[in-house]
C-alpha cells in the first residue's frame, strides 16, 4: 500500500518537474513573440481582439494577474488594468448625472477624452473586457445588453431581470412610458411602476410629468445631448479618492 | 449620397487641409447610410470623411459639387448638422459608394459637437472657392501634357506607389503576426493539458501532496493565467506572490486610510495603488487575493464584504459599528438624511456612507422611508419610544 502511494508522489513530481521545463520554454516563445509582435497588441485593437479570443478558446486568462507571463512580457496587462482606472473615474465623475448608468459609446468617448490625443487608441472591446475585471471589486459593475449595445452600471444597485427589459424598452427614444411597458411586455400597472418607481430612486431615470399625454420615464444615460459634454473641475474632483 | 468618391483621402499637391472634425454621421437626405461615425475634413477642394473604425473606407466629394449649405441646431436627442444641397454627379465621376441617390443633399451629423467652427470655415472656402485658382495634382494629368504636368504626375504615382507597397508591408506584419500568435497558442495549450492532468493527480492524492507541491503549482498556474482546476477558482487561490502583496499594501495604505476615517472601498484602492504604480499594475482579481489573506497574515488591515457585495479595506483599529454610533447622532440632529447628504456631511464617499446608514439600520438604530424620491434614514423611535 505505502508502495502504491509513494509511486503516486513520485509521478507528480515527475509532472511538476515537466511543467516547470515547460514552463521555461513558453517563457522563451513567448518573449521572442514579443520582441517581433509587442508593437501590435498595443497599436492594433483588432488583434487584441484575436489574441484574447484565443486565449479564452484553449482556457487561458492573460489577464488574471499582472504576474502573469502574458502581462509581464507582452505588457497586456497593463494595457487593461490602467483602462480600468480610467473607467472607473468617469463613471464617478459622471454618476450624479446618470445615477451610475452609462452607455458603452459615452463612456468610450469620455475615456478617449481623458487619455488626450496621442495615447494608444481604446476600442469598445477593450472596454468591456476591462470592466469585466473590474466587477470582481465587488463595486456592482455590470454589463447590459440593449438594442444591439451595452449599458454600463457601475454602482452596487440592484438591476433584475424586470429592470434590464424595461431599460431595453426605454433605449429607442431615450424614454418609456406606464402604457409603452403594459403593451410592449403585457404586464399589469402595478408591475411596470414598481419598476420605473426604482430607476426613479436610484437616480438613472427622471421623471417628466409635463409630457402631453402621460408622464415619461428618461434615461439621462441615453440623453444623445449629454454625450461628450465636458466632464467638469467638480466632477473630476469627485472622481479622485 | 451619389456624388462621394472612394478616396485614399491623402491630399493632392495643391490641397491644404482647412479643418477637421471627429465624431461625424453622414445621411443620405433623410435617410440614415452606413457612414456613422466618422473623421469629416475640409480642405480647400474637397469635403472628405473617413470612417473612425475602418481607416480604408475613405470617400470625397468636390466642393464645386456644392450648390449651397444650411445649419440644423441640435435639439432634445439631435446633434447640430449641416445641410449640403448638391449639383448632379457628373457623369466622369470616379467611383463611390452609392451609384444613384432620390434626395439632392446630404447632412452632416456632428455627434461630438464642433458644427459651428466647421459651418464657418466652410461657409468661408464656398466663398472664397479657392480650388479654382489652386489646380491640384489630379487636374495636372488631365490637362496638356506640359512639362511641369509631366513631373508632377510622376510624383504622385510615385507616392502611391510607395503607400501601396506600405500597405503589402503591413499587412504582411499582420499575418506573420498572427501566424506567430497561433503557434504560440498551440505551446500555450499544451501547458493547459498539462495542467488538467497535475491537477488530476493532486486529486486522487487528496492530502498526499506536500504543501510545497501545491505553492509550486499555483504558482505555475499563476503565470500562464491558467484557472486553478483544483478549487475551480481564479480567485481565492492565494500564492506566495499574493502573500507578499498582501504584506505591501499593508504598508502603502495606512497613511491613505488613516486619511479617509479608517475605510476605503476596494475599487479606490485599486485606483489609488495602480495610480502609484504606473507600470506593472495589479490586476483586479491580484488585488482580492492578496486582501484575501490580510486576516490570516495578521496584518494591520483587513479586508470586509458587506451584504449588499461591497468590498472594503479596514484599519484594523477601525470599528464599523461604532461609526454606527455616531451616524445616528449625525441623521438625529438633522432628522433624518439620505446617502448623499450623510456623505457630504461626513466627507465620505456616497458608496461608504450608505454602507454605514444600510449598517445601522440593520442594527436597528435608523428606519428607512423609501419613496421615488430616494432613500432616507429616521432615527429609529419605535426602539427608542416606546
Amino acid at each position: 500500500q505505502a508502495k502504491y502511494k509513494e509511486r503516486g508522489t513520485v509521478l507528480a513530481e515527475d509532472q511538476l518537474a515537466q511543467m516547470s521545463k515547460q514552463l521555461d520554454m513558453f517563457k522563451t516563445n513567448l518573449e521572442e513573440f514579443a520582441s517581433k509582435h509587442k508593437q501590435e497588441i498595443r497599436k492594433n485593437p483588432e488583434f487584441r481582439v484575436q489574441f484574447q479570443d484565443m486565449c479564452a478558446t484553449i482556457g487561458v486568462d492573460p489577464l488574471a494577474s499582472g504576474k502573469g507571463f502574458w502581462s509581464e512580457m507582452l505588457g497586456v496587462g497593463d494595457f487593461y488594468y490602467e483602462l480600468g482606472v480610467q473607467i472607473v473615474e468617469v463613471c464617478l465623475a459622471l454618476k450624479h448625472r446618470n445615477g451610475g448608468l452609462i452607455t458603452l459609446e459615452e463612456l468610450h468617448q469620455q475615456v478617449l477624452k481623458g487619455r488626450g490625443k496621442f495615447a494608444q487608441d481604446v476600442s469598445q472591446d477593450d472596454l468591456l473586457r476591462a470592466i469585466k475585471k473590474l466587477k470582481v471589486l465587488g463595486n456592482g459593475f455590470g454589463i447590459i445588453p440593449v438594442g444591439g449595445t451595452y449599458l454600463i452600471q457601475s454602482v452596487p444597485a440592484e438591476l433584475n431581470m424586470d429592470h434590464t427589459v424595461v431599460l431595453q424598452l426605454a433605449e429607442k427614444k431615450g424614454f418609456v412610458t406606464v402604457s409603452e411597458i403594459k403593451s410592449s411586455l403585457k404586464w399589469e400597472t402595478e408591475r411596470a411602476k414598481q419598476v420605473l418607481e426604482h430607476l426613479l430612486k436610484e437616480g438613472m431615470a427622471w421623471l417628466d410629468e409635463q409630457a402631453p399625454e402621460e408622464p415619461q420615464y428618461w434615461l439621462p444615460a441615453l440623453f444623445t445631448e449629454l454625450y461628450s459634454q465636458e466632464i467638469t473641475p467638480e466632477e473630476a474632483k469627485e472622481a479622485i479618492p | 449620397m451619389d456624388r462621394f468618391s472612394w478616396t485614399t483621402g491623402l491630399l493632392e499637391l495643391g490641397e491644404t487641409l482647412v479643418v477637421q472634425q471627429r465624431g461625424v454621421r453622414l445621411s443620405d437626405g433623410e435617410e440614415k447610410v452606413k457612414f456613422d461615425s466618422g473623421v469629416l475634413l475640409l480642405s480647400t477642394h474637397r469635403l472628405i470623411w473617413r470612417d473612425q473604425k475602418n481607416h480604408e473606407c475613405c470617400i470625397a466629394v468636390p466642393l464645386s459639387q456644392i450648390v449651397f449649405i444650411e445649419e440644423q441646431s441640435s435639439g432634445i436627442g439631435k446633434s447640430a448638422k449641416i445641410v449640403v444641397h448638391l449639383h448632379p454627379a457628373s457623369s466622369n465621376k470616379e467611383p463611390g459608394p452609392f451609384q444613384s441617390s432620390k434626395y439632392s443633399y446630404i447632412k452632416l451629423s456632428f455627434k461630438e459637437h464642433g458644427q459651428i467652427e466647421f459651418y464657418r470655415r466652410l461657409s468661408e472656402e464656398m466663398t472664397q472657392r479657392r480650388w479654382e485658382s489652386m489646380p491640384t495634382g489630379q487636374a495636372m494629368q488631365v490637362n496638356k501634357d506640359t512639362q511641369a504636368g509631366r513631373i508632377r504626375a510622376v510624383g504622385i504615382v510615385g507616392i502611391e506607389r510607395k503607400l501601396e507597397e506600405k500597405r503589402k508591408e503591413t499587412d504582411k506584419n499582420i499575418s506573420e503576426a498572427f501566424e506567430d500568435l497561433s503557434k504560440l497558442m498551440e505551446k500555450a495549450k499544451e501547458m493547459v493539458e498539462l495542467s488538467k492532468s497535475i491537477a488530476n493527480k493532486i486529486k486522487e492524492k487528496q492530502g498526499d501532496i506536500t504543501e510545497d507541491e501545491t505553492i509550486r503549482f499555483k504558482s505555475y498556474l499563476l503565470s500562464m493565467g491558467i484557472a486553478n482546476p483544483v478549487t475551480r477558482e481564479t480567485y481565492g487561490s492565494g500564492t506566495q506572490y499574493h502573500m507578499q502583496l498582501a504584506k505591501q499594501l499593508a504598508g502603502i495604505l495606512q497613511t491613505p486610510l488613516e486619511e479617509r476615517g479608517g475605510i476605503m472601498s476596494l475599487t479606490e484602492v485599486y485606483c489609488l495603488v495602480n495610480r502609484a504604480r504606473g507600470l506593472e499594475l495589479l490586476s483586479p482579481e491580484d488585488l482580492v487575493n492578496a486582501c484575501k489573506m490580510l486576516e490570516s497574515l495578521k496584518l494591520p488591515i483587513r479586508l470586509r464584504i458587506f451584504d449588499s457585495g461591497v468590498m472594503v479595506i479596514e484599519l484594523q483599529s477601525h470599528n464599523e459599528e461604532e461609526m454606527v454610533a455616531s451616524a445616528l447622532e449625525t441623521v438625529s440632529e438633522k432628522g433624518s438624511l439620505t446617502a448623499d447628504e450623510f456623505a457630504k456631511l461626513v466627507g465620505m464617499s456616497v458608496l461608504l456612507a450608505k454602507e454605514r446608514l444600510l449598517l445601522a439600520e440593520k442594527m436597528g438604530h435608523l428606519c428607512r422611508d423609501d419613496s421615488v424620491e430616494g432613500l432616507r434614514f429616521y432615527p429609529n423611535l419605535f426602539l427608542t419610544q416606546s
